[in-house]
């Protein structure tokens, strides 16, 4: 009798215990993950008015379906998307050839690997006033590598979002040659050696036997890849700003979202995007996810 | 059991080559005309390793030219800026031009700053991260499992989305322009939770088990065994949560007011674009100092990082 | 088919010889075991002739060309991995298949040939599978397929039975020798296990610490073992090892005094007569051993092992070094602690040097 007291009270003190571990942590997560994301929703049904003092009203879901058909909204989401083309399968790319290049026990690899994984600790606000730099019209490199740097690139309602986007390639290489190079050194390397033996090339062997076999790390990558072109946000903010000419055509989703809430002062249109923002995430978190499971098969 | 008798494999005798028909090891073996051969393929290797370092090589300047001509650009006079083609090497430093952005734009206050909101985001990061990791490894509590997966939930919701609504929140808490609303958002992380929590489980079961018999309680098997073995990748969180608090951009740029308080190393970078200290040069001064606490901490805890980078990119 | 001639080749890891001026010759259609104790270096040989590693000294000769700086792909052999390493992405069809297209073979007769080799190895249900929808025995059989579907030159085995489970290993290693024999292609198989390699072998080279030690059939391996090393090392369990020296008794034999007495020799080992006083190490296997009041070494029992069939008894001698005895199961057995006498019988006897060498006898006949 007294054990089985003793034993429910036991297991009672351990669930407590558990509950007081995990509060600090919930508590932060309640009030600046789940209630602002929750309240999102609720935002977006209210209207701002044009006037700031006066006090915002519901307007359902007549706000919601305004901004995701105006022009600013597609605009910025074809800018997004266009962004992310330009800097994901680049970004992935340049990561794998290096991390290829790296993949052997040669003396020195190491420092080529540290040199390859740099950029990593690079914030957006350094690689911005890096790469800003070289592209500013009166510092002498652009003209070294046989560019006109007239009108400002930066300023070019046609070259500003590639020029972002080289510096978001640069900045996430380094992620990408880490990633990349996890990838190689986990695949099977009598794999690799059987493919050589029954006679593929380096070539054959590395797009018939490595790529599909570093497929979830490939797919891994376009995720994480994506999820970072998403929120590249300094670089425009530094570089390039809401007064620019250029503006309109780097108006990406997360800088949209910053300017209607800080510029315009507009929460309730910024809560929108922020759920379109989202919505884009999840999706492809869950796509990750159902390729996750797909690869468990793979497993031999 | 004695070793089976050869007899038994089928047919060995038939094709047991004959005593002649297999060349002697020593003597006239084939390879003997072939003799220069291993030379000719020595060379075509060498010739393979240096085309392969040449090509890392041509990676790595690509990789590093912008940062290099950032280091010598913040060495250069102003003008020299300019020069066509553009200065390699800076043939006469100009050291001051890394006083003036400590000085005038005020880096020494926003590294400081920095150092500040990066320790106290790191050490709440791990804090929070161990208790809840311990929970969800070693304790048994109703609803664990759905605990659980609302922490990995946090990961599907970027911050960018809770922007507008803690903005609001951090200023009716009078947090605004303060170190706390600058942390207190940070200091809890769904990824660090998970990360710790696989560690634990690495734990084996036998050794909490023996830690009961020695007498150990929760507390102390947590401080005493668990966090000490799985150090790993608790270096590996701490050099992740470095990482992301030190170049957070967004937040600390709405969350600081229009004084040098709280304003950390990031924005004071932006605000060297078009100040009256600024010259491109002094930018990339600031540039150059923002970025090198961070290159010490990689080139030292490069297999920490790396370990917290790859967390999900391999089984 | 060809022959395979390893020529003073050697492979060093930093300071570390993996492989140490190995001379062999494998001949044509002949299938070659190479045994060793794991570490001896009988994988990086494999390894060599399969081009996955460098030769730094020597030379590797696979038919009458020397292969050193041939890429693998164009030595035209094949190779089965401890692993089995199948191409997890692909099915079996297709893991067959592979080295064919790798060597541009038209489509149809791949497929074919595929199906041919799957007929003969009963994989033809798993053709549409992949690797990891396959038990073990099914993927060590696809990896067996790969290696034969092209008619290599020559096969090379890396362990290929270790992961099975130990019926289907006795199975497997049948089929294998069966399909060597009908193929009639030159075969290395490397392998730790001996029983693997005293049933498999055409000949077995024994390896240890990168060096050649014997290279005989199994049988001859076995009865006549050239040094003290493959006497220890085949047979389950090895060949009884005891140190004593050489004396010429008053009455004319010859005998080795050990510490637990003096085992007089007969016919062609006595004429190591010429070699009184000097040590050596007596060699003589379990089976041939007996306890027996007569015996000539003094020993107390430690441990009876009883194995069904037969019991082993074994026995520690005055200088502590232990004895293996094997007898029948219905032989009387000694209790623990007691002290016993162990009869040597004469014929079996060998004898190796104090640094392992044979001890060649001089032959009477």
């Amino acid at each position: 009798m007294a054990s089985v007291v003793s034993r429910r009270s036991q297991r009672l003190r351990e669930a407590v215990l558990g509950y007081l571990l995990i509060l600090p942590a919930l508590a932060v997560f309640g009030v600046f993950v789940f209630y602002p994301f929750a309240r999102n929703f609720k935002l977006a049904l209210y209207q701002t008015p044009p006037f700031p003092g006066l006090p915002s009203h519901y307007v359902g879901l007549h706000q919601v379906g305004q901004v995701l058909t105006s022009s600013n909204f597609l605009q910025s989401l074809l800018t997004t998307i266009f962004f992310v083309v330009l800097v994901v399968p680049a970004g992935l790319l340049l990561g794998l050839f290096l991390a290829v290049a790296a993949h052997r026990h040669l003396r020195g690899i190491a420092v080529y690997r540290i040199i390859f994984s740099s950029t990593v600790v690079s914030s957006v606000a350094v690689a911005a006033l890096v790469f800003g730099t070289l592209m500013n019209p009166v510092v002498g490199f652009l003209p070294w590598l046989g560019i006109n740097p007239h009108p400002p690139i930066l300023e070019n309602t046609t070259w500003a979002l590639p020029a972002i986007a080289v510096m978001a390639v640069w900045q996430f290489l380094g992620l990408s040659f880490i990633i990349m190079s996890a990838g190689l050194s986990s695949l099977p390397e009598e794999v690799l050696e059987a493919a050589r033996v029954d006679g593929a090339s380096s070539w054959t062997t590395f797009w018939r036997v490595t790529v599909p076999l570093l497929s979830p790390t490939l797919f891994f990558g376009v995720v994480v890849a994506t999820i970072y072109a998403f929120q590249t946000f300094g670089q425009i903010d530094i570089l390039i700003g809401s007064q620019n000419a250029a503006y309109e055509h780097v108006n990406v989703l997360i800088y949209n979202v910053y300017t209607t809430l800080q510029i315009n002062g507009d929460p309730g249109r910024a809560a929108v995007l922020s759920i379109a923002l989202f919505l884009l995430t999840l999706t492809l978190t869950l796509v990750q996810m159902r390729f996750l499971e797909r690869r468990v098969s793979y497993a031999s | 059991m004695p070793a089976e008798p050869v007899s038994d494999a089928p047919g060995a005798a038939a094709v047991l080559p004959a005593e002649g028909a297999v060349p002697r090891p020593q003597g006239a073996a084939p390879g003997e005309a072939h003799r220069p051969t291993p030379r000719a393929g020595r060379s075509r290797r060498r010739l393979r390793l240096v085309a392969r370092y040449l090509l890392l090589t041509l990676g790595a300047l690509v990789v590093l030219l912008p940062v290099y001509l950032t280091v010598v650009n913040s060495l250069l006079p102003e003008p020299a800026l300019a020069h066509q083609p553009p200065y390699l090497y800076p043939s006469h430093a100009q050291w001051q031009n890394y006083s003036t952005a400590w000085v005038g734009g005020h880096l020494s206050i926003y590294l400081r700053n920095s150092v500040i909101q990066t320790a106290i985001i790191v050490v709440g990061q791990l804090v929070t991260s161990i208790l809840a990791a311990y929970a969800f490894a070693f304790l048994r509590f109703p609803f664990r499992r759905t605990l659980f997966l609302l922490f990995l939930s946090t990961l599907m919701i970027p911050f960018e989305v809770t922007l507008i609504t803690n903005l609001d929140t951090i200023t009716s808490l009078g947090w605004y322009n303060t170190f706390a609303g600058l942390t207190v958002p940070f200091l809890a992380t769904g990824f660090g939770t998970f990360l710790l929590r696989q560690a634990f489980l690495q734990i084996p079961r036998d050794l909490q088990e023996a830690a009961a018999l020695d007498g150990y309680g929760h507390w102390r098997f947590m401080t005493r065994v668990a966090v000490p073995l799985a150090r790993p990748s608790v270096a590996a969180l701490a050099v992740f949560s470095f990482l992301g608090a030190w170049n957070q951009y967004l937040w600390p740029l709405v969350v600081t007011g229009n004084n040098n308080a709280v304003r950390t190393v990031q924005i004071g970078l932006k605000l060297l674009v078009g100040t009256n200290v600024s010259s491109v040069n002094v930018t990339l001064a600031g540039t150059v100092i923002a970025v090198t606490p961070l290159l010490i901490l990689l080139i030292v805890f490069q297999k920490q990082l790396v370990r917290s980078l790859t967390a999900g990119a391999v089984k | 088919m060809a022959q395979i001639v390893f020529d003073q080749v050697t492979k060093r890891y930093g300071d570390v010889r993996a492989v140490d001026d190995l001379s062999l010759a494998v001949g044509d259609g002949e299938l070659l075991v190479l045994l060793g104790p794991s570490g001896c270096g009988k994988t990086t040989a494999l390894r060599m002739v399969a081009g996955l590693e460098v030769v730094d000294e020597g030379t590797v000769a696979i038919g009458d060309r020397v292969v050193n700086d041939v890429e693998p792909r164009d030595r035209d052999v094949a190779m089965v991995f401890q692993s089995y390493a199948l191409y997890p992405h692909l099915t079996v069809a297709k893991n067959l298949e592979f080295p064919l297209r790798q060597r541009g073979v038209p489509k149809e007769e791949r497929e074919r040939r595929a199906v041919d080799v799957a007929r003969t190895l009963g994989l033809e249900p798993f053709l549409g599978r992949k690797p990891g929808q396959l038990s073990g025995g099914q993927r060590q059989r696809v990896a067996l397929g790969r290696a034969i579907v092209r008619s290599p030159k020559a096969f090379l085995m890396d362990e290929p039975l270790s992961n099975l489970d130990a019926a289907l290993r006795v199975q497997t290693r049948a089929d294998i020798v069966a399909l060597q024999q009908r193929l009639g292609t030159t075969t290395i198989y490397v392998t730790h296990d001996q029983v693997e390699a005293m049933t498999m072998g055409h000949r077995i080279a024994v390896m240890d610490h990168g060096r050649l030690q014997q290279v005989a059939a199994p049988q001859e391996l076995y009865d006549r073992p050239g040094n003290s090393f493959v006497a220890a090392f085949l047979g389950s369990p090895g060949m009884n090892l005891i140190g004593g020296r050489v004396a010429v008794e008053a009455e004319g034999g010859t005998a080795i005094r050990t510490a637990a007495g003096d085992v007089l020799l007969q016919g062609a080992q006595a004429s190591v007569a010429s070699h009184h006083e000097q040590p050596v190490v007596l060699g003589v296997r379990p089976e041939h051993l007996r306890i027996s009041p007569g015996g000539a070494l003094e020993g107390t029992v430690l441990l009876v092992e009883l194995l069904g069939a037969e019991t082993q008894v074994i026995c520690e001698l005055a200088d502590h070094s232990r004895v293996v005895v094997r007898q029948q199961a219905d032989q009387a057995r000694p209790r623990l602690g007691e002290p016993v006498r162990i009869a040597v019988e004469p014929a079996a006897v060998h004898l190796f040097t104090e640094d392992g060498s044979r001890l060649e006898e001089k032959t009477a006949a």
